[in-house]
């Protein structure tokens, strides 16, 4: 009972002189351990005054955490990595859209009605199943086998810390931790993972920021869809030598604006649920290592490329089969497809999007990687345009962009909803594997409620915003 | 930078390399427990293979590895227990890795802690250094990366850190072997207590600060006399840190001081 007793008061004592100390006590603490080292270590140098050879690092780092230069280089080393993509997908991918869709389904259809197979399960397998996979296939991995390997150059590089120094300042101003900086880059490969990477953050309000906010970052799943979109949409309104960079420009406002609600949202955080004191950190930014070139090009083919190809097939798949049967089986004179998309229609285009767009983003919630491909075979579906994919035209050459433009448009598509599908793909729940990992991390019903439901909410508010502002303007 | 010619060193008594056995993962019936800190990038893991004759895969990015390595060696007859440490910044935050290295070395109690540093980037690293001397008295600096230190120009009196420093401190070049004879020795010394630490403890503390820390401080030990950490106990429950205030409560700071 003494003991216990002895014990309380020391406590009571700490909580007594925290008091009097003030809440800043860890930073001057820091401070103090700083000032220490300092005098160690001015004392052991020897050769203090003798000029430092850190050549190349140093004068690196000059111009890229520069305040001038930083920003610019950031957006433009992105810039360079999206223009790649988007003009080398081209090519490749008319291969493959050939290949998988213009010579190989028939074939396979031929092979079916040879065998007699029940024309249900002809539907399903071939035009649904293989069908959305061959559109998962043909639409990301040219895009993805370009974009992964140049962007974990970047990262073997030694780039990304700086990019979190260069950040660092503005998560202090909106009272969230430096740290999310990394974790956000950490989210334009892949959510889920950027909501474990969390894990760095040392204290549980600003952890629970970072977690609450990752989605904002575009993640594997999206960065095609920003493409494709961009692509047919945007890059079309100017002439063809010009596309390519207004789509990537394009792409890069997206990617930017998620950054921009990343802070509005941290902040909003911190001014209502969140509030609390910002911590320190310390950041070293390690030296900068020339990558080894054809290592990183095979482990990210291997690790992201094909694992992210791979889970979009897996989920494609089934999703495919469910297409097929929501637009095959009639109730009434219309399909179950229909009927959805009448019904969702009305407040899709409301809020500048369409019936076709919320059923994709719903069918998508395992992955967002099958929200494109969903869209086209719902659409195609919806309209009735026999012998689907059959003549569609290839994703990314301009001529054939028109023809899947062809597709949209046909469906009721404009200018202003290609701008809102690339809005709202940046603000929607996040895809169900991030979900779940958001309740791994955060063992709380609440807070993945929130993660989840909020940035819907934005979305929603956003792309009504835009229309309403769209309408007025034209 | 006295062992830039190995060959030159070989019938020095530090040079006794006879006495290492690499034993792997065999850790079993150890006599000493040694633990590696660092910050990241440091060599860390590379000391760690060197010593264990493993091959730890190391990465890059800060926060990737929040589980701690384990391999033995033994030297001169007696066995060592080495474990890889999380490396981290600082142990002042309560972020996973910083917990898993600094719980370790506060109740894991091990018997050297070795401090890996990157020779050339000396005052940033002193940071983690000095923090881990306000928990632990037994303590080697190993300056790694010292071959990188000169090429950047760097050159280091390790006679005045060590005096500095109060604690035993070798250089090494962990990747070419060159100093690791010294390091097994040196830990050996301070283990078997040949070679006694006196660590620096932080000075340059505001008055106000100093003051509560001191009151507190010896509040805790006259609580726990014999707890070799009192003023670190201090720090932390002045910082309201959940773990240590449970350490408090639950005895295991109790246990600490008896040990």
């Amino acid at each position: 009972m003494n003991e216990k007793t002895t014990k309380d008061n020391i406590i009571d004592l700490a909580s007594e002189l925290r008091w009097q100390i003030g809440d800043n006590f860890h930073d001057k603490l820091t401070e103090s351990i700083y000032t220490d080292a300092a005098e160690i270590a001015s004392h052991a140098i020897e050769n203090n005054s003798a000029p430092r050879n850190y050549p190349l690092d140093s004068r690196i780092d000059k111009i890229v955490t520069s305040r001038t230069w930083g920003f610019p280089i950031m957006i433009g080393i992105l810039g360079v990595i999206l223009w790649l993509t988007i003009e080398g997908a081209n090519y490749p991918s008319g291969m493959l859209f050939t290949l998988l869709i213009e010579i190989f389904y028939p074939f396979l259809k031929g092979v079916s009605s040879q065998i007699g197979l029940a024309w249900w399960l002809d539907g399903i397998l071939i035009d649904g199943i293989y069908m959305a996979a061959a559109w998962v296939i043909a639409v990301m991995l040219p895009p993805m086998a370009i974009f992964f390997p140049l962007f974990t150059l970047l990262e073997d590089f030694g780039y990304l810390p700086r990019v979190a120094f260069n950040m660092d300042a503005m998560f202090k101003k909106t009272g969230a931790h430096g740290k999310q900086a990394l974790t956000m880059s950490m989210g334009w490969g892949c959510n889920a993972a950027g909501v474990i990477a969390t894990r760095i953050i040392d204290s549980p309000r600003e952890r629970l920021i970072a977690i609450i906010t990752n989605n904002f970052s575009l993640c594997n799943g999206r960065w095609p869809t920003q493409i494709l979109i961009a692509t047919i949409f945007i890059g079309a309104i100017v002439p063809s030598s010009m596309s390519g960079l207004l789509a990537s420009a394009s792409v890069i406002s997206i990617a930017l604006l998620g950054v921009g609600f990343m802070f509005l949202t941290s902040w909003a955080l911190t001014k209502t649920v969140l509030k609390g004191e910002v911590s320190t950190f310390t950041l070293e930014l390690p030296p900068y290592r020339p990558p080894r070139f054809w290592q990183t090009v095979y482990t990210s083919i291997i690790d992201r490329t094909l694992i992210v190809l791979w889970r979009a097939i897996i989920f494609a798949a089934p999703a495919g089969a469910l297409i097929w049967i929501v637009a095959n089986v009639h109730i009434g004179d219309l399909t179950i497809a229909n009927q959805l998309i009448s019904s969702l229609n009305p407040f899709g285009l409301f809020l500048g999007l369409n019936g076709v767009i919320l059923l994709a983003y719903i069918i998508a919630i395992p992955a967002n990687e099958i929200v494109i491909p969903t869209i086209l075979m719902l659409s195609v579906a919806n309209l009735g345009i026999a012998g689907m994919g059959g003549g569609d035209g290839v994703m990314f050459e301009l001529d054939s962009a028109m023809e899947t433009g062809n597709i949209l448009i046909a469906g009721g598509w404009t200018l202003l909803t290609g701008i809102n599908l690339m809005l709202f793909s940046l603000l929607h729940n996040p895809c169900s594997t991030t979900i779940y990992t958001i309740y791994q991390e955060t063992k709380s019903w609440q807070w993945t409620t929130l993660a989840s439901i909020l940035p819907v909410i934005m979305g929603f508010v956003v792309t009504f915003l835009v229309t309403q502002i769209w309408h007025l303007f034209s | 930078m006295a062992t830039t010619d190995p060959a030159a060193c070989n019938d020095c008594a530090f040079h006794n390399t006879e006495g290492l056995k690499k034993l792997g993962v065999n850790t079993t019936n150890v006599d000493y427990v040694v633990a590696l800190a660092g910050n990241p990038n440091t060599g860390k893991s590379t000391v760690f293979n060197a010593l264990t004759g493993l091959r730890q895969h190391t990465g890059n990015w800060p926060g990737k590895t929040v589980v701690r390595a384990e391999g033995g060696y033994s030297y001169n007859e007696k066995k060592y227990k080495l474990i890889d440490l999380p490396g981290t910044y600082s142990l002042l935050s309560t972020s996973q890795d910083e917990e898993v290295a600094r719980n370790f070395i506060l109740f894991g109690r091990p018997d050297v802690t070795v401090i890996v540093v990157d020779a050339g980037r000396l005052e940033r690293n002193l940071n983690l250094v000095l923090q881990v001397l306000e928990i632990t008295d037994k303590a080697v600096l190993c300056l790694n990366l010292m071959d990188e230190a000169a090429r950047h120009n760097v050159s280091i009196n390790q006679r005045t850190l060590a005096r500095d420093l109060g604690i035993p401190v070798v250089g090494t070049t962990a990747r070419s072997q060159i100093g690791i004879p010294e390091l097994l020795k040196t830990i050996d010394d301070v283990a078997s207590g040949q070679i006694i630490c006196q660590p620096h403890k932080v000075e340059n503390l505001s008055k106000s600060i100093e003051h509560s820390v001191s009151k507190l401080s010896e509040s805790l030990a006259r609580q726990f006399p014999g707890l070799p950490n009192s003023r670190w106990v201090a720090f932390r429950l002045l910082e309201g840190d959940e773990r240590i205030t449970e350490a408090l409560m639950n005895n295991e700071l109790a246990q600490l001081a008896v040990l």
